[in-house]
Formats: C-alpha cells, structure tokens, sequence
C-alpha cells in the first residue's frame, strides 16, 4: 500500500465514524428544523409537506416580538453582570501561586459540572419564604416578614448567571495568563501607575478573550428555558418557553422550528463574532 | 515573586464573592438534606431519614436506572468515535470546516438540537426509548472526548512515535503500543466528562425520552416543578458528590486546569 493511500485510509478511519455520526445527529437535524419553517401544521405533531411563508407572518406579530426582546434583555443584563463579576475574578486568579492557581480554578469549574437542575434548585431552597436568605434578614431584624424574592426576572437573571458564571472567567483567566509579564515591567518602568498599567497594556490584551466569555455567556442564557420556568415562575416568559411550548403543548413543529430561526440565527452571529476575536487575540 | 505579597488584597475581594455567589447554594442543599425535620427549608436537627426515603422512592430508582444506562452507553460510543475523531482532527486534517463540525455540537444551545433531533426522529419514523436520548447525547459526548484528547495529543512527545517508525514498525502497531498508551489518560478524563455530562443531561433528554422512561434529571425536574420534599435534598447531595468526585478525578489525570494558560 502506497504512502499516500495510506494516509486516506487513515483519514476515514479516524475522520469518518465520529463525523459522520455529528452530521446525522446535528447537521442534518438542523437543515430539517430549517425546511420545517416553509411548512404547514399537521393535525397533530408533525407537518403537511404545502409551502408556505405564513409562520414568517405569525412571527412579526408583536407578542412573540416582545418575547424576543424580553430575552435579548435578559441574557444581555446576566452577560454584563458575568463580566463585571467574572473579570476581576480572572484578574485574580492570575494573581495567585502556580499551586493556589489550580485549586481557584477547580473550584470555579466544579459547580459548572454539576446537575444544573440541582444547582437551581438549591436557588429555590435559599430564596423561598422560610429560605434561609429570609430566616437570616428576619433573624437580624432588617425586615418584619418574608420577603417574595422567587418568580420575577430578578431570579432568573440570578440562576442564568449561577449556571455560566464559568464560562466568562476561564477565558478571561488565559487571555490574563498570557499577557506577557514584559510588558507591564516596561509598563511600570516607565512610570505608569498599576491601574494606569492594567488600562493601557491588560485590559486591551484581554478584551477580545472577554467578549468569548460574553458569547458563552449569552448564547446558552438566550437559549435557556429550564430557568425561567423554575425560577421565572411564568413571570419572565422567554423565547426558550415559547418554543418549548410549540413543540409539546401547542404541537405547531413549523411555527416552533420558524421561532427557533431567531435563535440559530442570533447564536451564529455571535459565533461568528467570537471567531473573529479569537483570531484577533491570537494574533496579538 | 515580592510583588505577589505586596499586592493589595482588594484585588482578590471578587474572587471570594464569587465563591460565595457559587457555593452558598450548595452547602445550603446539602446541610439540608441531613435535615430531621420534614420541611425542606427549616433546620430542625440531624438525621439521615431522607436519604432512607430516597431508596425507597421507586420513580427516582427507575429515573436512576435509564439513566445509566444511557449515560454507560454514551460514554462507550462517545469515547470510541470522539478518540479517532480527537487525534483525526489533530494529525489528518487541516480543513477548519471538518474541526467547526467536530466541535460545533457542544456550543449550541441544547434546546436547538433538542428541536432538531425530535423532528429528525419523527422524519424517519423512530420511536423513542432509551436509545433515542442516548443519541441525543452521543452529539455532545464525542465532541469532549475529542476535544480532552487532542489537548492531551498535543502535550505527548512525538519522538516516541518517530522512534518506533524508524525502528521498522508499521503505522498500526505504532498506534496500538506509542499513540494509544500515551493518550489513554486523556481519553479516560475524556470518558469520565462524557459520563458526568450525559448523568445530568436534562434538555434533550426531556425532548427525546419516551414519557414512560424518564432519565433520573427529569424526574427531578417533575420533583421540582410538583413539590418540593426534602428527599430532593439527598438526591442533590449525591449527585454533587458523584460529580465533584468526577471532575477531580479528571483534574488528577489531565491537568486540565493547566489547558487554560
């Protein structure tokens, strides 16, 4: 056997089973979800193979509008809280010994790889009327009675945050890793101040890692139904729930598919925009 | 190294917040679930009831069931076809689609893939079981392992590799004793994710179950969503221990914090 004909060989043996399984399971499920829009209802599930563009219509109605908006506004406001909590807390990491170094990390991945039903269940828990966030307030006699912090946005801002707060802070914990030690010597060498030198050297080395995070951040919380539901409380109605409920509970596939559009659509770009600062960093 | 001791503990006030932020919740659900009392949320003194209430509770058995034996079959598959794509990606390709297409699956947002999947299944007519959701979790497994085993590849020392080649062996042999020897602690944290992944899966499971066979996270999510009862509390408790004990046991092999610098 050839050199050559070796290396092809090698390359669908190696190549083949994996990427073929990923194209049947999420690329081809994807074109259909897309061919599903331009579809007609069926009875019950499913669809009737007739063309037509009137989920398009449907989907200006201002109702679900206002739903895309509402979620757009709350991923936003859980991604610039992420960054505000998650980059100094980057910053920070770095700053420690090699040996305290790993133990921070660990401690900050090991909630994300948790059960993330759990994780927001232990919000219920500590938030609820007899929680133990109201038994203490009480307890020191800042507040009579109970207060209802569950079911409105505030919550679910709160659990979306819980859930992807890693997610900003490894990213943005390499990019400070990588910044050479050089040039904030230089940096301070020359005069400049710590906060004069994290402004002018740091932070515009980092930045295109933190606007990763911020993708990682919006793009799972925009997505995000389980959240709203269980800490939302019907308050806070997400394009999640929507499509959700078109598919389970309504049964209309091709309206439900035509809203998830929004969602394929909005993630791509991000990821676009993430690939193009990933490129930029690294060419920094 | 003096500068370290000089620098102004202000600077590590949000790293403490933040773990706040991340472990009161947990410590809360789990000093609860040693709870006596009958109410999930007020202390009442030391007991291990509820975690003799969760044996008995046979809709948690039976979720606990599928669920491994749907998370011990994503593992095989995942970490069988997620090696070969891993090292694919790393040594026979350069193509940036093929790597997008490796990698694509574990970005998106579950609930996309959750959509697609229901309606591929029904295209083809598939009925949904344990196989389905197994599948389902198959997209994100293999991308992790690929991804866990292609940082491991590029920390190994190629030499070993050449050395063999030079000495007379073929590419297979050369695979089978140098490549696969070196990369098995990566594929083992690769399989340990992909366990711990697919053990709390809860979106796709929830979308391609059959309602008769619950995944263990979705009967958690009807506990939830019906009433809370303090046998939740254990149930967490063991979950968090599993999946902490997952990930450290991933960290002692791979390193895996050092794959951030």
């Amino acid at each position: 056997m050839s050199r050559r004909s070796g290396r092809t060989l090698a390359r669908l043996v190696f190549l083949g089973p994996g990427l073929i399984a990923l194209v049947t399971l999420a690329v081809v499920p994807m074109i259909l979800t897309l061919s599903f829009m331009f579809l007609k209802r069926g009875r019950f599930n499913g669809v009737i193979y007739e063309f037509t563009t009137e989920n398009f219509t449907r989907l200006m109605d201002p109702l679900y509008l206002g739903v895309i908006g509402n979620s757009v506004q709350i991923a936003g406001t859980v991604t610039l809280l992420a960054l505000l909590l998650g980059y100094p807390t980057a910053y920070a990491i770095a700053q420690l010994s090699p040996k305290w170094k790993t133990i921070a990390l660990i401690a900050i991945m090991l909630p994300f790889w948790t059960n993330f039903l759990i994780r927001i269940y232990a919000w219920i828990i500590l938030l609820s009327g007899p929680g133990l966030v109201n038994s203490t307030l009480t307890g020191v006699g800042l507040i009579d009675k109970p207060l209802e912090f569950l079911y409105n946005e505030g919550t679910v801002v709160v659990g979306l945050l819980y859930g992807y707060l890693s997610l900003m802070v490894l990213p943005i914990y390499s990019a400070v890793e990588r910044v050479d030690p050089r040039l904030r010597e230089a940096s301070a060498n020359l005069g400049a101040t710590p906060l004069r030198t994290f402004l002018s050297v740091t932070l515009p080395l980092t930045l295109p890692s933190a606007l990763i995070g911020c993708v990682l951040v919006f793009v799972p919380s925009f997505g995000n139904y389980v959240v709203p539901e269980l800490l939302g409380g019907g308050h806070a109605i997400m394009l999640g729930n929507v499509i959700r409920d078109q598919f389970l509970k309504a049964r209309d596939w091709p309206f439900g598919a035509t809203l998830s559009l929004v969602m394929i659509l909005i993630t791509l770009a991000l990821m676009l925009l993430q690939a193009l600062a990933s490129r930029r960093s690294r060419h920094a | 190294m003096r500068s370290l001791r000089k620098r102004n503990p202000v600077v590590f006030l949000p790293l403490w917040l933040t773990y706040v932020f991340f472990y009161t919740p947990i410590v809360v659900v789990i000093a609860m679930s040693f709870n006596a009392g009958s109410s999930a949320y007020t202390w009442e003194g030391f007991s291990l009831k509820w975690y003799g209430t969760l044996a008995g509770n046979a809709d948690v058995l039976k979720g606990l069931g599928n669920t491994i034996i749907v998370a011990l079959g994503t593992t095989l598959v995942s970490t069988v076809l997620g090696t070969l794509l891993g090292v694919g990606l790393a040594r026979y390709t350069r193509s940036k689609i093929l790597e997008a297409l490796g990698t694509m699956p574990a970005i998106l947002p579950e609930l996309m893939l959750a959509i697609g999947l229901i309606i591929f299944y029904a295209s083809v007519n598939f009925t949904l079981g344990l196989h389905s959701v197994l599948l389902a979790h198959m997209t994100f497994g293999i991308p992790l392992v690929a991804v866990v085993v292609r940082v491991r590849l590029a920390s190994m020392d190629m030499s070993l590799e050449e050395a063999s080649r030079d000495l007379g062996a073929g590419p297979v042999p050369t695979f089978l004793r140098i490549t696969l020897p070196g990369l098995l602690p990566g594929i083992a944290a690769g399989a340990l994710l992909a366990f711990t992944f697919s053990l709390d899966e809860f979106v796709l499971a929830f979308f391609t179950a059959a309602p008769t066979e619950p995944t263990l996270p979705i009967v958690i999510y009807s506990m939830i969503r019906f009433g809370v009862t303090p046998d939740i509390n254990a149930l967490a408790t063991i979950l968090l221990t599993v999946s902490f004990t997952a990930v450290l046991a991933v960290q002692r092999m791979t390193r895996l914090t050092e794959s951030f610098k």
